[in-house]
């Protein structure tokens, strides 16, 4: 490690800070400051005149949008994360069970999708333009142009119902072992992986062919070297910055793709949670929420860029 | 022209089909969109080919109907995204300076959150009508159409004889819409492409979700939610929607892959 | 060890083109080309782009780029068929028996790798040396090449090391293995003149020290008269001509040579005495936002109507700078800049409509420097309607008019850039940098994209107008040979500063300063030998200082 390096490194994670201190404005505003009123979208349009400027009082609303902010974030800052308008619960208690059920979801769909995604990624380079790769890019096509629900429902349809192999709907319950929750997860799990595989592979592949188009490719092509050497030894090193950057903002997708799977088989997942306080205009519960898989996705792209930046030679071997 | 190749033509047809189903939904449906008329999730028969929705309405009818709120909102969605995103983005690369990193720099913070986090946040204090559904969207998705934009457009203004058109004295006006928007063209219009795609699925997700098209309209995502629960028992009407929306995004990716692959086989060509 | 090593017998290469708007089609790139090459001798392959040269030098190795396939003929080496070897038998004879120079050696050095380990890796993969003694040889080569601490530099990264070290590296990659035959693809010709002729004796003398047979590819018939036994003159994927260098250089029999051979000759007399500039630059310093040294730095020239100030110098010396600080692209820190006597202003969105049509720019890329999307009567047109109103017919007739002062016809009005040939597009610049009717013209290294023929056509059509319309030129070049056929005045920078100026029989004649004596010096000339000399006596110079 050398200063430059650390001092790059530096940089980009105080960037990241300063990114998370904005986003959560800029949530926050997006909830406080546009037309719509929180007091008059809980009543609804029945509302008399005083119920309104009850609750407003009660929701603390009178005061300047900055003071609320400061508040807001000085809980934050605390581990305070308020306390859900409908009913009154602490959101970081009701939170904490639903958000470490959430990563135990992406985490294993990552787990399977990274590696296959990788994998399928070389072959489609291997056999470029042969019928693996076609069939790669063919099946990859249809994975993008369609929800996530859909799989979702074909899956629970066939697999399923029909089939009655895996459970339809993803209940965990606390006497559950993990190989019990793994299996009560598998549909969830296999539509996170088809939906995540096929962007990651497009990429993966997208970015080792572009890689494999540089002059010192047909360098070490020019030195007799065989396909699997010149892959392994000259393109790998040089493509892992640009592999890890697509890997990365795929599991960014994931925390996007996770909402719908989340609802799709009732799982008790920070998705679901969100979706529902949605439907409620639960603002405080929207806004931690909001904030969480903001602050998630934020964290997966500083560590693309940590990596690019260790991986990059230029850096590594200043003159 | 050069010949069109299957795929594309394939998707040209259905992109075509779909266009032509959600205009003419009135006179192709054959029941009223609210019609009651028969049991609840009856199986495919003469009088109704898809068979009845949850609550008795025949399916196809409502797939018709469904189809065109889609795609009105997707298109006029995509609309305003490339409206804002595209001007936005090629003044920006053209103007530079702080306009330019203004706009980049509030772009970045507004991608660094998810997008259907985000229109979830926004969607739980607006009130949920098709117009602020279109817009919120539309705004939401600029952003991607001016990072696009932009680096086109970045791309295009360094070359040389943009420079000279600065050095005659020619105007902004000029410079955007007669020097770069000819040369940006093909790449956008192929994005405009995924960008619809991508609101197709939006609108669908949102919809699914209960956060979109609000009953007793519905788009085809809606249309999942009302039957989603007859899966459990079997019951796949909730399979056709999701299925149409899976044509209509392949076939629109057919189309935009083409155009992306005409104009990168071509460079520094006309066409 | 004697004998012919490579056989080269009517060899054809097609590859797939996709023309704009069409199928693909499959063309004929090498019509049916037949050499030999001896033992240790070195030969020397010369044309204009699209002559076939690195794809023939490329088949050598069996090898096709692209889409480019070798589709009938025979290529013996060692006395065996190569083209009919499989996969297997390609892969041990590259980088074992034959091996590969690229020209830039900065694209051809993986970036994440040490350059020892790339110059080792086919040595040793293939067997022809243990690790050790493939160290040893590469370090020997190192040291044989002229590179500084041939000891550790192999230990650095291809980005620690300049472009010059590079290509240097390259050739010990390619020498390592000890091959029999080693392709030289344009080795020096993305190198600076003063680097061009070190890195050029170094290859020569590694081929002499090896005894390696090499196929020597370049455009620049000089250099290759330094380093080749033979020279085969290439054009459109056939033979024009085949002979020794001595033959070929001093007495060349097919025209398409001897153009070749005379085409720097060209030389006009200069045109001076006393006369009122049009542009003044007085005392200008500019720098790039956020650099806090200058680019350029206390630069006076001036130009004068109907005669061409020539600005030279090595990549990085700030010429193109210079120009586009007079453009206002680039507005300088201090100093001025006079047009007829009055000053200009410094940035060029403060100028008003006349004073930019005034100053024209010609550009080094005409591909680039053309909107591809518009035809070349809306290229040429447009100014004429920007600056003189002009619409209609009166347009269409002035066009007309262009067209033929750059030796174009009527119908190429309705051409798009991408239908034209490289010399076309740069006359179509030039027609619409005449349009403006401009007093001043700045030539950024018009000519260096283009085959020598087609520039010096252009170089003679620049000249013609300058008669004709009386417009003073400032022509932005690295290259003397253009510097001494067109100029009337000269200025040579270095390191952003003028170390010489004055009229052209001035500045081209004794006594030097070191920095043009050394550029002077370093110019390859079409004579067999001037390598050797120019080396020996510099060496007698630094003995004596």
């Amino acid at each position: 490690m050398n200063r430059i390096i650390l001092r790059i490194l530096a940089q980009r994670i105080a960037l990241s800070l300063l990114l998370l201190l904005l986003v959560s404005v800029l949530i926050f505003a997006g909830t406080q400051i546009l037309p719509g009123d929180v007091a008059a979208s809980i009543l609804g349009q029945s509302a008399t005149p005083e119920a309104l400027a009850n609750l407003r009082e009660e929701l603390g609303l009178n005061a300047p949008a900055w003071q609320r902010y400061f508040d807001w974030l000085g809980g934050l800052l605390q581990g305070d994360l308020g306390r859900s308008l409908t009913n009154g619960r602490d959101i970081g208690e009701a939170i904490g069970q639903r958000l470490s059920n959430t990563l135990f979801l992406a985490t294993t769909a990552a787990v399977i999708a990274v590696p296959l995604a990788i994998f399928l990624g070389l072959v489609s380079v291997l056999y470029r333009d042969r019928w693996p790769d076609k069939l790669i890019s063919a099946l990859s096509l249809a994975a993008v142009s369609v929800p996530e629900f859909l799989i979702g429902y074909i899956l629970m349809f066939w697999v399923g119902v029909q089939l009655g192999w895996a459970p339809s709907v993803a209940i965990l319950n606390d006497t559950m072992t993990f190989w019990e929750r793994l299996h009560a997860i598998t549909l969830p799990v296999a539509v996170l992986t088809m939906v995540v595989l096929a962007h990651m592979m497009r990429m993966t592949r997208a970015a080792i062919l572009n890689v494999m188009q540089s002059p010192y490719i047909e360098t070490a092509e020019l030195k007799g070297l065989g396909t699997f050497a010149v892959i392994w030894r000259h393109a790998l090193p040089n493509a892992i910055s640009p592999v890890v950057n697509v890997v990365m903002l795929n599991l960014a997708y994931l925390v996007v793709g996770v909402v719908v799977v989340e609802v799709v088989f009732v799982y008790p997942g920070m998705g679901q949670f969100l979706v529902d306080h949605v439907s409620k205009r639960d603002v405080p519960v929207v806004q931690a929420c909001g904030l969480i898989f903001a602050s998630v996705y934020i964290l997966l792209n500083m560590v693309a860029d940590i990596v690019s930046i260790l991986a990059n030679p230029r850096l590594r071997h200043p003159k | 022209m050069t010949r069109i190749p299957i795929p594309a033509l394939f998707g040209l047809v259905f992109t075509g089909l779909f266009f032509a189903m959600a205009v003419l939904a009135p006179l192709i449906a054959p029941y009223g969109p609210a019609e009651i008329v028969g049991d609840v999730w009856e199986p495919a028969s003469a009088d109704h080919l898809m068979g009845t929705d949850n609550i008795g309405r025949d399916l196809l009818t409502r797939m018709i109907y469904g189809g065109r709120t889609t795609i009105l909102v997707a298109t006029l969605a995509t609309v305003i995204s490339f409206v804002t995103g595209a001007c936005l983005g090629l003044f920006a690369a053209v103007i530079g300076g702080w306009v330019d990193q203004a706009l980049s720099r509030f772009v970045d913070l507004m991608m660094s959150i998810p997008t259907l986090i985000f229109a979830l946040v926004v969607l739980s204090v607006m009130p949920v009508t098709l117009p602020v559904l279109i817009v919120v969207m539309g705004l939401l998705d600029a952003t991607r159409v001016y990072r696009l934009s932009r680096a086109v457009a970045v791309d295009i203004t360094v070359m040389d004889f943009v420079e000279a058109a600065r050095l005659r004295g020619e105007g902004r006006g000029w410079i955007v819409f007669r020097e770069i928007l000819p040369n940006a063209l093909s790449p956008l219009v192929a994005e405009m492409g995924l960008r619809f795609i991508f609101m197709v699925l939006f609108v669908s997700t949102l919809s699914f979700l209960g956060l979109g098209v609000q009953p007793p309209a519905a788009d085809w995502g809606g249309i999942v939610k009302e039957n989603k629960d007859g899966i459990v028992y079997g019951i796949g009407a909730a399979l056709w929607p999701a299925a149409a929306i899976a044509t209509l995004a392949i076939s629109v990716n057919l189309v935009a892959d083409w155009v992306l692959g005409r104009t990168t086989s071509l460079k520094g060509g006309r066409g | 060890m004697t004998g012919t090593l490579l056989k080269v017998r009517d060899l054809r290469i097609g590859a797939t083109i996709y023309p704009p708007g069409a199928a693909a089609e499959d063309i004929e790139i090498v019509h049916g080309v037949s050499f030999d090459l001896e033992r240790g001798k070195v030969l020397g392959l010369i044309g204009e782009s699209g002559a076939g040269k690195s794809t023939i030098g490329l088949a050598s190795l069996a090898y096709g780029r692209g889409g480019v396939r070798i589709t009938g003929g025979e290529v013996h080496l060692n006395g065996r068929d190569i083209l009919s070897l499989g996969p297997k038998g390609h892969r041990d004879l590259r980088g074992a028996e034959v091996s590969y120079v690229s020209q830039s050696a900065a694209a051809s050095f993986n970036p994440s790798k040490p350059i020892l380990q790339q110059v080792t890796e086919a040595t040793i993969r293939h067997g022809r040396l243990s690790a050790r003694e493939a160290e040893a040889r590469a370090i020997d080569l190192f040291r044989q090449l002229g590179l500084p601490e041939p000891e550790t530099i192999g230990q650095r990264y291809p980005h620690q090391v300049s472009g010059g070290q590079l290509q240097r590296c390259m050739t010990a990659l390619a020498l390592c293995p000890k091959p029999d035959l080693v392709v030289f693809d344009e080795p020096t010709t993305a190198l600076d003149v003063t680097t061009q002729i070190d890195v050029l004796k170094a290859i020569k003398d590694a081929i002499a020290a090896t005894g390696v047979a090499a196929l020597y590819i370049t455009h620049d018939l000089a250099v290759v008269a330094q380093v080749s036994d033979e020279i085969m003159v290439l054009r459109n994927g056939a033979t024009v001509e085949h002979g020794t260098a001595e033959q070929i250089i001093s007495a060349p029999q097919e025209a398409y040579t001897q153009a070749l051979v005379s085409v720097r000759s060209t030389q006009n007399p200069a045109r001076t005495g006393p006369a009122t500039p049009v542009v003044e630059i007085r005392n200008v310093s500019a720098r790039y936002k956020g650099l806090d040294a200058d680019i350029v730095s206390d630069i006076s020239v001036e130009l004068v109507p109907g005669r061409t100030l020539a600005v030279v110098g090595e990549s990085g010396s700030g010429k193109s700078t210079l120009a586009r600080v007079l453009t206002g692209l680039l507005p300088p820190r201090e100093g001025k800049i006079l047009f007829e006597g009055r000053a200009l202003a410094r940035e060029y969105d403060a100028r008003p409509r006349d004073d930019l049509r005034e100053i024209q720019m010609i550009y080094q890329m005409a591909d680039v420097a053309m909107n591809p999307r518009q035809n070349v009567g809306t290229i040429i047109g447009r100014p004429l309607e920007f600056y003189f109103g002009m619409k209609g017919s009166e347009k269409v007739r002035r066009v007309r008019e262009l067209l033929d002062a750059i030796d174009l016809g009527a119908e190429f009005a309705d051409r798009y850039p991408a239908e034209l040939s490289g010399g076309q597009k740069q006359r179509v610049c030039i027609a619409r940098a005449l349009a403006a009717k401009p007093k001043v013209i700045i030539c950024d290294e018009v000519t260096s994209a283009l085959d020598p023929l087609v520039a010096e056509g252009i170089l003679k059509l620049l000249l013609d107008l300058q008669t004709a319309e009386g417009v003073a030129y400032m022509f932005i070049t690295h290259d003397l040979a253009t510097v001494r056929a067109i100029a009337d005045t000269i200025a040579v920078m270095h390191r952003g500063k003028i170390v010489r100026y004055g009229p052209k029989p001035q500045v081209l004649s004794p006594p030097f300063d070191d920095y043009t004596d050394l550029l002077l010096g370093s110019v390859p000339e079409m004579r067999i030998g001037w390598l050797e000399e120019v080396i020996a006596r510099r060496k007698m110079e630094s003995a004596g200082h």
